[in-house]
C-alpha cells in the first residue's frame, strides 16, 4: 500500500496518531519556524501550519510547509477561503503539491474582522466545503473548478477538514460532517476539546451513523497556560465549551499552567477512550514548547 | 432604485408547481423596473391560470420592503392568504424576505432576480451606480463611483484594458475611469488624481452592518 503522506500512513494503519500545530511567525524570518519545528521534531506525525489564523497576517502556509520540509518534517498545509478567490487557491494547490506539500487541510477561515486588517474585504468567493471538492476533483478528476483539464500531474494530496462539536446548532454538526466527508475529507481535526462529555455524545452520533469509519477523526486538544486564557475561552471565543468545574479549577489552582497541564493529560486520557477517535490534534497557543512533555507523559511517543 | 429581472416564466412555474399561489407586487422599483406592478402582477396571474395553477388573490404592496405597511395592507386578503399554499412576490429580494418574515407557514417563490442599486437610464435602460459599501467617495471622483462601476474596483485607476473609453470586460461598458478623468478635467482638478488612495475601509460596508436603529431623541 502506498500512501500519500505519513500522517495518512499512521493513521491507516490505525495509530494513535498525533498532529501539531506550527504558527508561522509574524515576520519573513524563517529561523523562527525553523525553531519551532526543531523543538517539535519527533513529537508530531504531521504539523499543522496555520493560514493567516485570526486574520492575523503572518507568513504564507504554503512558504511555512515548505520551510517544514526542508527540515524533513511533514506539514499539514492549511488553506482558508478569506483571502483567495478559486483561482488563486486552485494555483496554490498547484504549487504546494509541487513543491512537496503532501497534506491540506481545508478552512472556510476566520472573519477578517477578527484580525489585525479588519478594514480588509474578506474573498469568501468558496467554502470550506466547496474548496475540499475542487481540490478533490483536481486531484482525482484531474479537472479544474471550471471544468477545464489539468494539463499533467495532478495534485497528490491528503485531504482534511475542521468540525466543531460545540458549535451552534448542536444538532446540525454530524450532518455538516458528512457533507464534509462526501465533499472530499479524509481527516478530521476538531474543534479544542474541554467538555469532553457533550464531545462523547457528538461522537456517539457520529459513530452511530458510522462515519467514523469513512474519516479519521482528531480531537483537539489546546493546554490552558494562564487563567486569563481559560478566561478568554470559557467566556470569549466563539465555538468552545469550558466546562464550569475546569473553569474553577483553573482559577482556584496555586499553578495555573501546571493545573492547565494537568487538565490537558487528562482529557487525552479520557479522549483515547472514546470509540472512533483515531489520535489528536494539540494547538498549544503560545505555549508550543510543552507539547514535548505532553506528547511524552500521554504515552503517545511511539515515534522517537 | 433596486433593480430586478423578472425570472423566465418555466422557471416560476415549476418553482410553484400545482399548488395555490397569492401573488405580490411592489408599488415602487418593481412597478418601475416593470418586474413587479400592477400590470406585471396580473399578466402573471392570467399566465399562471391559463397553466392551471389557481392563484388565490393579488396584491401590490406600498412597498413590499415596508414590513408595518404590509401588515396593513394585507389584512384585507386574509381569506385569499389561507387558501394560499405559497406567496410569490415580484418584488426585489428585500421584498421576498419581508414577506417570508410575515409568512413563516407559506413558502415565499422569489418571481424575479435582483440585479443592482441603479438609475433608470432611460425607459428599460438600468446602469448600476453603487454597491452600497458604506463610506461614500464620489465627491473624489466627479461624481462618479469606480468602486460600483469599474469591474476591478480600482480606486487609483484607470487600468490598462481599457481603449477608446471602452471597458476591457466589455464593449458595451463605458470606462468609468475614462468618464471621471473627463469630469475632473472639465472642473480643471484632474491633478487630484495623482493622489494616491489608501486602501477602503470595508468594515463599512453593508456586511458588517447588518441593522441600524436611528437615533431620534436628538
Amino acid at each position: 500500500m502506498t500512501y500519500r503522506s505519513n500522517l495518512e500512513k499512521c493513521l491507516s494503519e490505525g495509530r494513535f496518531t498525533v498532529t501539531a500545530e506550527i504558527g508561522p511567525p509574524k515576520s519573513a524570518d524563517p529561523l523562527k519556524i525553523r525553531d519551532k519545528a526543531i523543538l517539535l521534531e519527533g513529537y508530531a506525525d504531521a504539523f499543522n501550519v496555520t493560514d493567516n489564523q485570526t486574520a492575523v497576517v503572518r507568513m504564507s502556509s504554503l512558504a511555512g510547509s515548505v520551510i517544514l520540509l526542508q527540515l524533513e518534517l511533514e506539514p499539514i498545509m492549511q488553506m482558508t477561503c478569506r483571502d483567495r478567490n478559486r483561482i488563486g487557491l486552485q494555483s496554490d494547490v498547484l504549487g504546494a503539491t509541487a513543491l512537496g506539500v503532501r497534506n491540506i487541510l481545508c478552512l472556510t477561515g476566520d472573519h477578517q474582522s477578527f484580525g489585525n486588517h479588519p478594514n480588509a474585504k474578506g474573498v469568501f468567493d468558496v467554502d470550506s466545503i466547496q474548496l475540499l471538492q475542487i481540490i478533490k476533483n483536481m486531484r482525482d478528476q484531474g479537472i479544474f473548478q471550471s471544468g477545464d483539464p489539468l494539463l499533467g500531474g495532478r495534485p497528490c494530496v491528503f485531504l482534511g477538514a475542521a468540525a466543531n462539536p460545540y458549535a451552534d446548532p448542536f444538532e446540525i454538526q454530524v450532518d455538516r460532517l458528512r457533507k464534509k466527508i462526501d465533499a472530499g475529507a479524509e481527516f478530521v481535526q476538531t474543534q479544542s476539546v474541554y467538555n469532553t462529555e457533550k464531545f462523547s455524545v457528538w461522537m456517539d452520533d457520529v459513530c452511530s451513523q458510522g462515519l467514523d469509519k469513512k474519516v479519521h477523526i482528531l480531537a483537539g486538544v489546546t493546554p490552558l497556560k494562564s487563567v486569563k486564557m481559560a478566561e478568554r475561552m470559557k467566556f470569549h471565543v466563539p465555538g468552545t465549551d469550558v466546562p464550569d468545574t475546569l473553569y474553577e479549577r483553573m482559577r482556584t489552582a496555586a499553578d495555573p499552567a501546571k493545573e492547565g497541564y494537568r487538565i490537558a493529560l487528562q482529557t487525552i486520557q479520557e479522549l483515547k477512550t472514546i470509540k472512533g477517535i483515531h489520535g489528536i490534534h494539540i494547538t498549544a497557543l503560545f505555549w508550543e514548547e510543552i507539547i514535548p512533555s505532553l506528547v511524552t507523559d500521554s504515552g503517545l511517543l511511539l515515534r522517537k | 432604485m433596486i433593480i430586478t429581472k423578472q425570472k423566465n416564466f418555466d422557471d416560476i412555474l415549476s418553482s410553484i408547481g400545482s399548488k395555490p399561489v397569492f401573488l405580490v407586487g411592489c408599488s415602487q422599483c418593481a412597478t418601475l423596473c416593470r418586474t413587479g406592478g400592477k400590470d406585471e402582477v396580473v399578466a402573471l396571474k392570467q399566465a399562471l391560470e391559463a397553466k392551471n395553477v389557481p392563484v388565490s388573490g393579488w396584491i401590490i404592496l406600498e412597498p413590499a420592503c415596508h414590513q408595518m405597511n404590509d401588515k396593513r395592507l394585507l389584512k384585507d386578503h386574509k381569506e385569499d392568504l389561507k387558501k394560499a399554499k405559497k406567496i410569490l412576490v415580484l418584488a426585489c429580494g428585500n421584498g421576498a424576505q419581508t414577506l417570508a418574515g410575515l409568512f413563516p407557514e407559506k413558502e415565499i417563490v422569489a418571481g424575479t432576480d435582483t440585479l443592482f442599486l441603479g438609475e433608470i437610464s432611460h425607459i428599460n435602460e438600468f446602469n448600476k451606480r453603487c454597491i452600497l459599501c458604506g463610506e461614500c467617495l464620489i465627491d473624489l471622483y466627479g461624481g462618479r463611483c469606480p468602486i460600483a462601476q469599474c469591474p476591478k474596483s480600482m480606486l487609483n485607476g484607470p487600468c490598462g484594458g481599457a481603449s477608446h473609453g471602452k471597458c476591457e470586460i466589455t464593449q458595451q461598458l463605458d470606462c468609468v475611469w475614462a468618464h471621471i478623468i473627463q469630469e475632473l478635467k472639465k472642473r480643471g482638478t484632474v491633478q487630484t488624481l495623482s493622489t494616491i488612495q489608501a486602501p477602503k475601509d470595508w468594515s463599512k460596508a453593508c456586511e458588517m452592518n447588518r441593522r441600524i436603529i436611528r437615533d431620534v431623541s436628538k
